[in-house]
């Protein structure tokens, strides 16, 4: 019941919110001028923010900031024993900073290591907290790139992407997080630069308290889609999360900037209707994930759960299973991968339907600027699908969906599904994958599965009993990352690229309409259909046989 | 810049943007929210420290043992949930359990070595239920445990694999020499479990038993958190203890209950989580008392 009210109360005040946030984004993402201190930072970086790029210069430039961002990343992390405020944490073994530097830079934040036993505040600061803005900005950038091939009339420039990610940096995603940082240190999250402070408890026993920049940290890793933790327990930890009013403020920061940009999106192509149209089919994704984990988790079927009495294993007191389970939902179909709660212990079916939020491809909303991407996949394997069930042409605002076009799209699609399954089966066939898992038979299989999808989705979200710091987790998920996060964003700029060359064409009768009851159906039915013939058997192996079953 | 080849033109960009992106986001921004937060928000932004006596006891968001140097729960104290960071609220290793609800059966330590061997959760939870159960003076049953206070589980060996006559039934969480929750499984003597056999051929069958769908035991009372730092018990679990600390402080237990009720987190707004009590702010207040 209160769970009910408490997710109507966040989801409410989403789609207020999301409102202002899109106008805004659209007005100051899109053309206008440039201020003068970005003038300035453009020359000093030696770019002309005036010179528009095709879609392969597009791809070459953010492939060049994002490898150079991996690098940079890599270094500050094995060198970290060196560097000042490492609280003497050494530097990492180079597989792990090879992880943890690809795993930001791509968004994904999975983190194979404890944060408060690994990271000084330098690595944190400096090295992470810069990649969750800047893995962020990208996803914005291939967003808008794709808006434009969408909605511009001929040409072959789809903009410019130091232009996108600068203003994506500093227009949108810092100014919010100065905001909702302030007001969650205002809510006791703390934000200092202490080191470890051993006191002696009530008890007579010593604790030692772990301090550290968390305030400036959160907002970045909500909002962006990052999610890795300041601490290993990431939205569960007091420090990070400390009551439940912060808890219903983070879960609506994970979810603004997503859900804004579709908003952002109907208001660049001049169809704030479309907008609300898309808006509405991830409403339904979103709550259909929510009731069934929901009533998963209250059904508590599993013995240890009837044992207990209820999911409360891996729960914090303050926030409740319900709650849990909206953060849990809210984070894997964002593309977020923070937790308040084990994710592991949930149960079997509750667990599934984290994995399945992460298997729709992190389109409800999905992650910044990924998610509306990955939406609008969606809608044209929709529109295509539609165009010929009716026999009518497939055309998306007025742009024709043809053979290349949809070559593209069907690339974009198959690479989640192929790595995920490739990756897990050669886990579980493997003694290398196999010791990891935490925890034996189908739980340990859906361990595995989860933990590929949520890197190839650049997701982060854990089942951290699978223990991810071995030679064979390191490397296969770091190429799991690299090649599950920039083979669909070349797709999509290449799709970009070659819908921005045409003339659109005028609407007709023969037009399929992107609107009202049937084609938000449509779209809904395609989103699910597609995830479920991809996953059906693996989910059948892993949580639904742990859960029907056990 | 303009005679460089564009493909490098953009890799000395994105040098320089890396550059420029760590300078700002990465020292300016946390750095100025520093600033910010020790200004305006001292004591949240510095961890919310609590003091006894003058000196520094810990921070109200974060939980403490208050077990003795034995691991034995100090009676004139209430007690912290369950927690899995290291050995007990240690914040240098915040987690969870990360165990399934279906992790049912125990590996079984082997006798030469007492520390080796894993425990199931349902097997965590039900010794924990127990202990709980003993220092309240309530029943600690619950469904699924042994009066031993293990995972009520049975394998159950088969003659065709999974289905035919029960050959062999084993309890697989009872090691011997203890007795067997149960005498005899579907006409066969259940036998109780030898360290290192090898039951993998067996059926697990867990058995429910007779205990009470909801025990005396309060759920948040045999489950460890998700920080492993959970600062608060549910108003249930206080309610449970409140005797005994009454009885060990010498107070009433009208004053105990008072005590609670201002240590009590209620939903925020009403309707936001669960309420709580904080374990720690509640002790210490108890400590100035009596």
């Amino acid at each position: 019941m209160y769970g009910w009210l408490q997710a109507l109360f966040v989801l409410t005040l989403l789609v207020v919110l999301h409102v202002p946030v899109g106008d805004y984004m659209a007005r100051t993402l899109d053309g206008g001028r440039h201020l003068a201190i970005e003038r300035r930072l453009y020359r000093i970086c030696g770019i002309d923010p005036d010179r528009e790029q095709d879609w392969r210069h597009y791809l070459l430039a953010l492939m060049a900031f994002s490898v150079l961002g991996i690098a940079a990343l890599f270094a500050l992390l094995t060198l970290q024993g060196s560097l000042p405020w490492s609280l003497g944490h050494p530097g990492m073994s180079w597989e792990l900073a090879l992880h943890t530097a690809v795993s930001f830079t791509t968004n994904t934040s999975w983190q194979n290591y404890a944060g408060e036993a690994t990271t000084g505040h330098l690595a944190v600061m400096a090295g992470l907290g810069v990649q969750g803005f800047a893995s962020a900005a990208v996803g914005m950038c291939v967003g808008l790139a794709l808006i434009r091939g969408l909605v511009r009339r001929g040409g072959t420039e789809i903009g410019n992407f130091w232009v996108d990610l600068v203003r994506s940096v500093f227009r949108v995603l810092l100014p919010l997080a100065v905001l909702f940082g302030i007001v969650l240190i205002c809510m006791g999250v703390q934000q200092n630069l202490d080191g470890a402070q051993a006191v002696n408890t009530v008890a007579g026993g010593t604790q030692t308290l772990i301090g550290g920049p968390v305030g400036s940290w959160e907002p970045v890793k909500l909002m962006t889609g990052d999610g890795g933790g300041f601490f290993n327990a990431s939205s569960a930890h007091p420090f990070e999360n400390p009551s439940s009013l912060s808890d219903s403020l983070e879960i609506l920061i994970m979810l603004i900037v997503p859900t804004a940009f579709i908003r952002t999106f109907g208001r660049m192509a001049g169809n704030l209707r479309l907008g609300w149209t898309m808006l509405t089919v991830v409403g339904i994704l979103f709550g259909l994930l929510l009731i069934a984990g929901n009533l998963a988790q209250a059904a508590h079927t599993g013995t240890v759960a009837q044992a207990v009495g209820a999911q409360t294993e891996g729960t914090e007191t303050r926030f409740g299973i319900p709650a849990s389970t909206l953060f849990g939902v809210s984070a894997t179909a964002s593309a977020d991968g923070a937790l308040n709660a084990s994710y592991d212990s949930f149960s079997s079916l509750g667990g599934g339907v984290l994995l399945a939020a992460m298997m729709l491809g992190e389109i409800a909303p999905g992650g910044t600027g990924s998610g509306l991407y990955g939406l609008i996949m969606v809608v044209l394997v929709a529109i295509f699908l539609g165009g010929l069930m009716v026999g009518r042409t497939p055309e998306f605002l007025g742009k024709r969906i043809g053979f290349t076009e949809m070559r593209f799209v069907v690339l974009y699609s198959l690479v989640s599904p192929t790595l995920i399954l490739a990756f897990t089966g050669l886990a579980v066939g493997l003694p290398a994958g196999v010791s990891s898992m935490g925890n034996v038979g189908a739980h340990g299989l859906t361990e595995v599965l989860y933990a590929y999808t949520s890197n190839v989705n650049s997701n982060g979200s854990a089942m951290a009993g699978l223990n991810g710091n071995t030679m064979f987790y390191n490397l296969t998920m770091t190429a799991a990352m690299f090649i599950g996060r920039y083979l669909p964003i070349a797709f999509v700029l290449a799709l970009a690229g070659s819908l921005v060359r045409q003339q659109p064409q005028a609407v007709t009768a023969g037009t399929l309409r992107t609107q009202g009851v049937s084609f938000v159906a449509l779209a809904t039915g395609v989103a699910l259909i597609v995830a479920l013939l991809n996953f059906l058997p693996a989910l059948s192996l892993g949580p639904l046989a742990d859960g029907l079953l056990g | 810049m303009n005679r460089l080849p564009r493909w490098l033109a953009h890799h000395v960009a994105a040098l320089r943007v890396v550059v420029v992106l760590t300078l700002a986001l990465g020292l300016l921004y946390p750095l100025a929210m520093t600033g910010i937060a020790q200004a305006v928000f001292g004591r949240g932004a510095g961890g919310s420290l609590v003091e006894k006596d003058g000196k520094i006891a810990g921070s109200e968001l974060v939980g403490q043992s208050f077990t003795g140097t034995d691991g034995e729960p100090i009676k004139r104290y209430f007690q912290s949930r369950p927690s899995a960071a290291g050995d007990g609220y240690d914040p240098g290793a915040t987690g969870a359990g990360n165990q399934g609800s279906e992790s049912v059966v125990d590996v079984l330590p082997d006798p030469a070595d007492p520390e080796s061997g894993k425990l199931s959760l349902l097997t965590q939870v039900c010794a924990r239920s127990k202990a709980v159960g003993e220092l309240e003076q309530v029943s600690g049953a619950r469904p699924y445990c042994t009066s031993d206070g293990v995972g009520a589980v049975l394998g159950v060996f088969r003659e065709q694999g999974l289905s035919g006559r029960a050959t062999r039934v084993v309890s697989l969480n009872q090691a011997c020499p203890a007795t067997p929750f149960l005498a005899a499984y579907e006409g066969v003597a259940v036998e109780c479990a030898k360290p290192g056999d090898d039951y993998s051929k067996a059926l697990v069958v867990p058995v429910r038993g007779d205990a009470p769908a909801h025990p005396a035991v309060p759920a948040d009372a045999v489950t460890a958190s998700g920080s492993g730092l959970d600062p608060h018990i549910s108003p249930a679990y206080a309610d449970l203890q409140a005797p005994r600390v009454a009885r060990e402080r010498g107070l009433s237990l009208d004053r105990v209950e008072d005590v609670i009720k201002q240590n009590t987190t209620g939903r925020a707004l009403g309707f936001l989580g669960e309420p709580g009590v904080n374990v720690l702010t509640l002790n210490l207040a108890l400590d100035r008392e009596s």
